[in-house]
């Protein structure tokens, strides 16, 4: 069976509704799902919101996730919500 | 999740939750606003505080049924504009302060939910300051109110929301208990997402949330004790207290609880409360306002009187007082139990106490001040100075208010320059952990980013050093009335005094101390000190080896203060300027010290050290103090002509140690340095010469100059484990030094240059390079050898055949100690050179297991001595410090 990998591209202005759109996709992904958060400069509650239901959809499904191009400020925001173990991180 | 609280029902728990996912999830948003974005934000919130002031204040008094409406608008006004007044241009994200002669920057880092406990007394203030203060550190606060404060709580946390969220603060970044009980509050304080609690409460909330194991501020109970001094401005005091005692019916708890006065002016000054709208309480009315408005049982003030006004105190009690009364005033004779009135009273009564003196209503106000109020606020009304200066003395109070109303006084910005506030903190007096007002910084975790520093370096050698054969004809410039030659048998004995004693101008009286040829001891120093003031000197000319120079040295300490304790002196230090024990500096007989050396090793003539012998406790005390160093150093060749090969040769390695061991010690310096190699280079190319032909005069002038030039190098380098070796050897097997240093030497070298088990904290150096300057050395003597690694092997092996050239022993079996008397000795030696302070400077921190490794590899001496680098690289460079 192919696995496909999922790839998106996060606004920075839109993190919440990308999120929310690519959480619905994640029944389709057939191998991990990259979101890349290089447009994000910083991250607001309902974009922080809408990641941590994300993360729990992606366990839900079993479908691996990884952020990459998180800047350090959105990283260190996602430390404090206790995010940051719940995704991969790639630098 | 937080603990599972017992009494919290689930449901309950899923709102507490609730509540702290939007607290943590703003929190954490919240980190990433720059300072503008904040300022951004406070300052509209400040414009809705000030504008709801009175809308908040008429809630509060609904509500509460406590205070005066006018003056809790009042108070919603001091929290929001003066607040924000000390407030807006202070640094809260980021850097906020910078030291840069320190290096050191500060800087902010938010604490991330705090939960925050309102009080009944000042409901709407509280939360307008301390809404101001979360946003400007960038916090989420959750709120619990006072259950009898909690609708005005809500609203004024409402508003501040809204206006934050408004102008860009994150979602839940306020958020309120709607309706709570103490289990609520309990679940809370004990949530492992909650980081600080700030309980502006009661005693009992207090002490909860300091024991709930969390970072808390808390503020303590007041009984503000107020001395009313005889030299006051009378007319102000009383308007003053008024003011205060009345402003929002007492319940600020720095109002005034009790007036001690003076006698002299007692009597006027209840007049003036009087003429003022006070009604003063006689002996009967006293006793039945102790007994309505405290609580005979616990001895605490009743509820029901709390910040009402005091005419409705009067109708409650039944005391007949004028409709305006502003005031109840109750003359007590003592504080305590026996005294109900003389604790904390959150409404317009006030005790008065007539004191007879200074002396007793300072005693009275300490009392007032312990019975309850540790800690937290007093006043004094004076224009005595002292007065003022002892009762800031002796109260114990995070705000002493002079000259002002306590209540207001206290708050900050108003009548002082104290930082505004609505909590004000009591001390470990009062169970809490500052006595500050608090304010924005105690909000954050303040950060200390300190870049590495360089340490202050010094280089002090004597003023003038006069050298090269006959330099001690400079004698003839140095005027003085009576000298004194210090020396010992042999010099004198060999002409060299004779020589000295031609030098010196005619019209000096010139007197001759002859001291035994060791080190000296406290008996020689003291007769030697006996005859400097005999003959009154005021010129001192130490010729001789160390032994002598170290021995002028203590008795000019000695004589010039007679006061300094050499024991005393001689206290351990680690870094010579922060010692805790300093040298004298008043001289009662100022005198010059002129050192000429007679041996080209120890180089006392310029050192600041000297070796005082403490027969008494059987023990070597070293002083070391620049103060000590001679005045003038001469170093004449022809004193050294006659030393014989022995001693050149012992000597010379000690020269060559100090050469070698300032060279790497972690104090080196460029200035050091220079010294230090010239000194190896001399030692190399002039101490075969000199020991074998002992007549050379440029072998044996370079090799006086050498050990000159190496001692200024330790003066100010110091020396390293090589020392602490050959001391605590020397002692216990009567080893002379040079002897006892020259079998440590080639093991010392691989051991500094190999890779320390533990590096010595060396802020003046970048990284470990003692590997690299033993290359260097080897390069300054064209030893060869293309690594370090090879370099540093080709200085061991020219050590060590320098060592053969001078026939000295090579191995501490060679002495004819037997393997098993060493080892029995071997705990007494690895103690003592550890003990031994000369090690501190060594760049490589020895181990006690690697002292044990040493000596034995001294014991065993000959054999290839291993050298492993600690870089294998081939260049040496970067390795000036």
């Amino acid at each position: 069976m192919t696995m496909i990998d999922v790839w998106l591209e996060v606004d920075g202005n839109r993190v919440a509704q990308v999120l929310n759109e690519a959480a619905e996709k994640l029944d389709s992904a057939g191998g991990d799902v990259f979101l890349d958060f290089s447009a994000v400069r910083r991250i607001d509650p309902s974009g922080l919101r809408a990641l941590e239901d994300f993360a729990g959809a992606a366990d839900e499904k079993a479908v691996k996730a990884s952020l990459r191009g998180v800047n350090v400020d959105v990283y260190k925001v996602l430390k404090l919500a206790r995010l940051s173990s719940r995704f991969c991180i790639v630098n | 999740m937080s603990e599972k609280i017992a009494t919290v029902t689930d449901e309950r728990i899923v709102y507490l939750e609730g509540l702290m996912r939007q607290a943590k999830t703003a929190a954490a948003v919240f980190t990433q606003y720059t300072q503008e974005d904040v300022d951004r934000i406070v300052k509209p919130m400040v414009l809705a505080g000030l504008e709801q002031a009175q809308y908040l204040a008429r809630l509060a008094i609904e509500e509460t049924k406590l205070g005066v409406m006018e003056d809790k608008a009042i108070k919603n006004m001091v929290a929001t504009e003066f607040v924000y007044n000390y407030v807006k241009d202070k640094r809260t994200v980021g850097q906020i302060a910078e030291y840069p002669e320190r290096n050191l920057v500060e800087m902010a880092e938010p604490i991330g939910v705090i939960f925050s406990l309102l009080p009944i007394t000042n409901p709407t203030s509280t939360v307008l300051f301390k809404c101001i203060m979360a946003i400007k550190t960038r916090n989420a606060v959750i709120f619990s109110p006072h259950p009898a404060a909690g609708h005005c709580c809500y609203e004024a946390v409402r508003i501040m929301y809204e206006t934050a969220v408004k102008h860009g603060a994150p979602e839940g970044v306020f958020t309120c208990l709607e309706s709570h009980n103490l289990q609520d509050n309990a679940y809370m304080m004990h949530h492992k997402d909650v980081g600080l609690i700030d309980a502006t409460g009661g005693p009992g909330m207090v002490k909860a949330a300091y024991s709930s194991g969390k970072p808390a501020l808390g503020v303590g109970p007041g009984n503000t004790p107020v001395y009313l001094e005889k030299s006051a401005d009378l007319d102000m005091a009383v308007v003053d207290i008024i003011t205060s005692k009345t402003f929002d019916n007492g319940t600020i708890c720095a109002s005034e609880q009790t007036v001690v006065i003076d006698d002299e002016i007692y009597d006027i000054v209840l007049e003036k409360f009087a003429e003022l709208g006070s009604h003063i309480c006689d002996e009967k009315e006293t006793e039945l306002l102790g007994r309505t408005v405290i609580d005979p049982k616990t001895g605490f003030m009743q509820p029901m009187a709390v910040g009402q006004k005091a005419t409705t105190i009067a109708r409650m009690i039944g005391l007949k007082v004028k409709p305006h009364t502003k005031l109840l005033i109750a003359p007590i004779q003592g504080v305590g139990r026996g005294y109900p009135l003389s604790v904390e009273k959150l409404f317009p009564v006030l005790a008065v106490y007539r004191a007879k003196s200074v002396d007793e209503a300072l005693k009275v106000c300490i009392d007032v001040n312990y019975a309850g109020g540790v800690g937290h606020t007093a006043v004094v009304f004076s224009r005595n100075d002292d007065v003022i200066r002892k009762f800031g003395e002796v109260i114990n109070a995070g705000r002493v208010i002079v000259n002002s109303p306590g209540s207001i006084g206290a708050l900050g910005g108003v009548y002082n320059d104290m930082v505004p506030t609505f909590s004000f903190g009591c001390g470990t007096g009062g169970g809490n952990s500052t006595t500050d007002n608090v304010n924005v910084f105690h909000y954050l975790n303040i950060k200390r980013v300190a870049r590495r520093t360089q340490a202050h370096m010094w280089f002090r050698v004597p003023n003038q050093i006069y050298f090269n054969m006959n330099a001690v004809e400079n004698l003839r410039q140095f005027k003085s009335r009576s000298t004194i030659i210090i020396t010992n048998p042999a010099m004198e004995q060999i002409g060299h005094v004779d020589i000295v004693r031609r030098n010196i101008p005619p019209e000096t009286l010139v007197h001759v101390s002859v001291i035994p040829d060791a080190e000296p001891e406290v008996k020689v120093i003291m007769q030697g000190v006996e005859a400097l003031k005999f003959y009154r000197v005021d010129q001192i000319i130490a010729l001789g080896g160390g032994s002598v120079i170290d021995a002028a040295k203590i008795m000019k300490l000695k004589y010039e203060s007679p006061e300094a304790d050499l024991e005393e002196l001689a206290a351990p230090f680690l870094d010579l300027r922060k010692r805790v024990v300093q040298y004298p500096t008043e001289k009662i007989n100022p005198s010059r010290l002129i050192a000429i050396s007679t041996t080209s090793g120890t180089g006392s003539e310029v050192t600041p050290f000297a070796v005082l012998l403490d027969k008494e406790h059987g023990r070597k005390v070293t002083l070391a103090d620049y103060s000590l160093s001679p005045d003038v150093a001469i170093v004449d060749p022809q004193f050294v002509m006659s030393m014989p090969k022995g001693l050149t040769a012992d000597t010379g390695i000690d020269c060559l140690t100090h050469a070698l061991e300032a060279g790497v010690s972690i104090f080196a310096s460029p200035y050091t340095d220079s010294n230090a190699f010239q000194a190896i280079r001399l030692v190399f190319r002039y101490l075969p010469i000199a020991y074998e032909h002992p007549n050379d005069e440029e072998a044996r002038t370079m090799m006086h100059n050498a050990a000159c030039i190496a001692a200024i190098a330790f003066s100010n380098a110091s020396v390293g484990v090589n020392h602490a070796l050959a001391h605590a050897f020397g002692a216990r097997f009567h080893v002379a030094h040079g002897r006892a240093n020259a079998l440590m030497l080639p093991h010392v070298i691989a051991f500094n240059a190999g890779v320390p088990t533990k590096f010595m904290p060396s802020p003046n150096q970048r990284g470990y390079i003692a590997h690299k300057k033993y290359a260097m050395v080897a390069d300054l003597l064209n030893l060869g050898g293309d690594t370090v690694e090879e370099k540093v092997t080709n200085l061991v092996t020219a050590t060590e055949q320098l060592l053969d050239q001078l026939a000295v022993p090579r191995s501490i079996a060679d002495l004819g100690i037997s393997k098993e008397e060493f080892e029995r000795a071997m705990p007494e030696l690895v103690k003592n050179a550890f003990d031994d302070p000369s090690w501190r400077s060594n760049p490589r921190m020895p181990l006690l297991s690697e002292l044990v490794e040493l000596f034995w590899s001294a014991y065993r001496g000959r054999g290839p001595v291993k050298v492993e680098v600690a870089s294998k690289q081939k260049r040496e460079d970067k390795v000036l410090v």
